[in-house]
């Protein structure tokens, strides 16, 4: 698969080194205020985040609405800049490309949308809409990019000779499909599929799963799966992230996650997931969060989590609890960490 | 067994389209108890949410073409609008996804949460105002005199949804609809709803109808549950016997579909194949056939009906009706 051609910074990028890693990184969005529209406050979205992505795995990234998974998985593929701190993708710092090195970097990337029907153009055909890649990367032209489009609709499991259909022909599953063909037509090496799943009916989201799996072998795809439905992404994810407020609090492997979760926010987040089994939720012990999540505009004192932690102490509010080694890859941000 | 407090007989409820009549709702029959939690599950479309509008008669513009609604004697089908609007909020109150649709957002919180007194009680502003703070505190609103005062774009999708559920229950109902009640909710806040809404069951003995398309909601909330596909209920049964050996091929391969928290190893799941069936344009037979896997030809041909299958179950499906096991690989 051909690489962006960006120079790299250091020593020869191999797939044996991480294929992105994130450091410090923060995204913030100013928010203004009164006739002359002057900056009052930031919403920290992504609040300094470190994490790294090895080739070939796909890392969960789980948390509620509004904790910034999905600033921090748009940041990381460069749709927004980031504020403070670096993205290095295959060895090269890419946190503040731009123009043609940034356009080359997005033939490396793509990402896959939550609603497939707002992220089809309801007037281009089906083929206009995969082609669209193609066409802009100037990656092939006349028949054989018509083969090739013909190709990425097999592939995701679409019959070739609906390219001249529209949209709204398609079924919310089918849709999403059409979505991924677009995503696979640059050939990335890395995608960042955004919720993918959510908006479809039950028994469809088994089929787009597993299709995400297949490409995952078959093209050696490297995945930042974002979704806030935890059984999803410890189904599909080798390692998972859990995210609150803009910030990291504990990374581990999808099993070590469930059986031994470390920070309190992901045993209470854990808890809540309710299990399709009437026998064990009928033995569950809970763990009910109090309260809400708290403004990202003006993000708690200390660790972010405590206004809603049972576990809080005096200490959590004075300082900041760094992401600390738990073993074996887990990782977690929490001054009292369970057992 | 005691008598029903709601009993939904042969329910028909279609809808005008360009592309001909829909049969959103096409035969449904349940019962419900007092006291208790009943789910009702399954896929956009299925006619789950148009069951429940059709108790309420709010189901305009669909049309209720037969069928009865049995509350407390009467047939609610054929009351009055005058008469709906007496168990509507009073004695049937319903909850909603979107609670921020369902809120005025020009009103005072306070103030909508105690329409429903002033309207079927005929209390007076202050009195209604006061049982509703008292509500909205049961609910666990906290500082409810004050919160009270503000507007719904103040409270957080959580906090909608007690003020909804305190509106809901100000009249003590004997029926609580809740259709799809955290779907719009974050999962530490679904647990928080779901955790009040058994409080609710319980401090109250409000019955409980409660609609999700979340298998895992229904697992942990309601003893009996009924499945629906395309207009129809599939089947029927105590939640515990029909997760451990469903009697539809559906449901059977519904819960095989889905991804478990707690699976030890990574497996690739097994999706129902096909697509959810268009309701203008149904297959023959049994609406499921075409991505069945146990289907025989029967099932093209004709509908079947729901029937007992082992001891507490309904399901209709001519397989398990011939005592086929739901088995595969």
């Amino acid at each position: 698969m051909p690489s962006a051609t960006v120079k790299p910074l250091t020593r020869a990028w191999t797939t044996a080194d991480p294929l992105v890693e994130v450091s410090d990184l923060k995204v913030w969005f100013s928010v203004s205020s009164g006739v002359l529209q002057r900056t009052v406050g930031h919403v920290h979205a992504v609040d300094g985040v470190d994490l790294e992505i090895k080739t070939g795995e796909t890392v969960g990234l789980v948390g509620e609405s509004g904790c910034g998974k999905s600033t921090l998985g748009r940041a990381v593929i460069r749709l927004l800049e980031p504020t403070e701190g670096k993205i290095i993708f295959k060895g090269d710092d890419i946190s503040h490309l731009r123009g043609e090195r940034l356009r080359a970097l997005r033939r490396d990337m793509a990402m896959i949308f939550q609603d497939p029907y707002a992220s089809l153009d309801p007037r281009q055909t089906v083929g206009d809409i995969v082609g669209e890649p193609i066409d802009v990367h100037h990656l092939a032209k006349g028949k054989e990019r018509q083969d090739r489009i013909q190709e990425l609709l097999r592939v995701v499991g679409l019959n070739p000779r609906f390219v001249d259909r529209y949209p709204h022909e398609f079924s919310g599953g089918q849709r999403q499909r059409i979505g991924i063909a677009r995503a696979l037509a640059v050939e990335p090496s890395f995608i960042v599929c955004d919720e993918p799943i959510s908006a479809l009916d039950v028994s469809i989201q088994a089929q787009i799963i597993n299709l995400l799996e297949r490409l995952q072998s078959k093209f050696n795809l490297t995945y930042l799966f974002i979704a806030h439905d935890l059984s999803v992404v410890k189904h599909i994810s080798n390692r998972i992230a859990v995210m609150y407020l803009g910030k990291i609090m504990e990374v581990a492997g999808g099993s070590q996650l469930y059986r031994r979760p470390r920070h309190p926010y992901t045993a209470s987040l854990l808890s809540a997931i309710p299990i399709p089994d009437p026998v064990i939720e009928l033995r569950r012990e809970r763990t009910i969060l109090q309260g809400d999540v708290a403004s990202p505009i003006n993000p708690p004192s200390g660790c972010r989590f405590r206004t809603r932690c049972p576990r809080a102490r005096e200490h959590c509010a004075e300082e900041v609890p760094a992401l600390e080694s738990f073993g074996d890859e887990h990782k977690a941000a929490c001054f009292y960490p369970l057992d | 067994m005691t008598q029903p407090l709601l009993e939904v007989q042969d329910l028909h409820t279609v809808f005008s389209t360009k592309e001909g009549w829909v049969k959103a709702v096409d035969g449904v029959s349940f019962e419900l108890h007092p006291g208790e939690t009943l789910g009702i599950v399954g896929e956009s479309g299925c006619g789950k949410s148009v069951t429940a509008l059709s108790i309420m008669r709010l189901q305009r513009p669909g049309l209720i073409k037969s069928g009865h609604v049995m509350f407390k004697g009467d047939d609610l089908t054929k009351a009055t609008e005058d008469e709906m609007r007496d168990v509507r909020g009073k004695e049937i109150a319903m909850i909603f996804q979107d609670p921020m649709t369902s809120l005025n957002p020009v009103f005072r919180t306070g103030w909508q949460v105690a329409e429903p007194l002033r309207l079927h009680h005929g209390w007076n502003a202050k009195k209604s105002l006061t049982s509703a703070i008292n509500m909205l505190g049961r609910v666990g609103i906290p500082s409810a005199t004050e919160r009270a005062e503000d507007y719904p774009h103040q409270f957080s999708g959580g906090m909608r949804q007690r003020v909804m559920i305190a509106m809901g229950l100000t009249t003590t109902p004997e029926v609580l609809i809740a259709d799809e009640p955290t779907t719009a909710l974050d999962v530490t806040i679904q647990a928080q709803i779901l955790d009040l809404l058994r409080h609710v069951n319980q401090e109250f003995g409000t019955a409980t109808i409660l609609i999700t398309h979340n298998l895992g909601v229904v697992a942990g909330m309601c003893k009996r549950i009924i499945v629906m596909y395309a207009g129809r209920i599939v089947e029927a049964g105590p939640t515990a016997d029909v997760f451990a050996h469903p009697k539809h091929p559906y449901t059977w391969a519904l819960l095989r579909s889905i991804p478990r928290l707690d699976a030890e190893r990574h497996e690739p799941l097994k999706p129902i194949e096909g697509l959810p069936p268009n309701l203008v344009d149904l297959p023959g037979g049994c609406a499921f056939h075409p991505r069945c896997a146990f289907k025989i030809e029967k099932c093209s041909r004709d509908v079947p009906a729901l029937q007992r299958v082992g001891d507490t179950q309904l399901s209709a499906c001519w397989v398990t009706q011939a005592g086929t096991e739901l088995k595969g690989a």
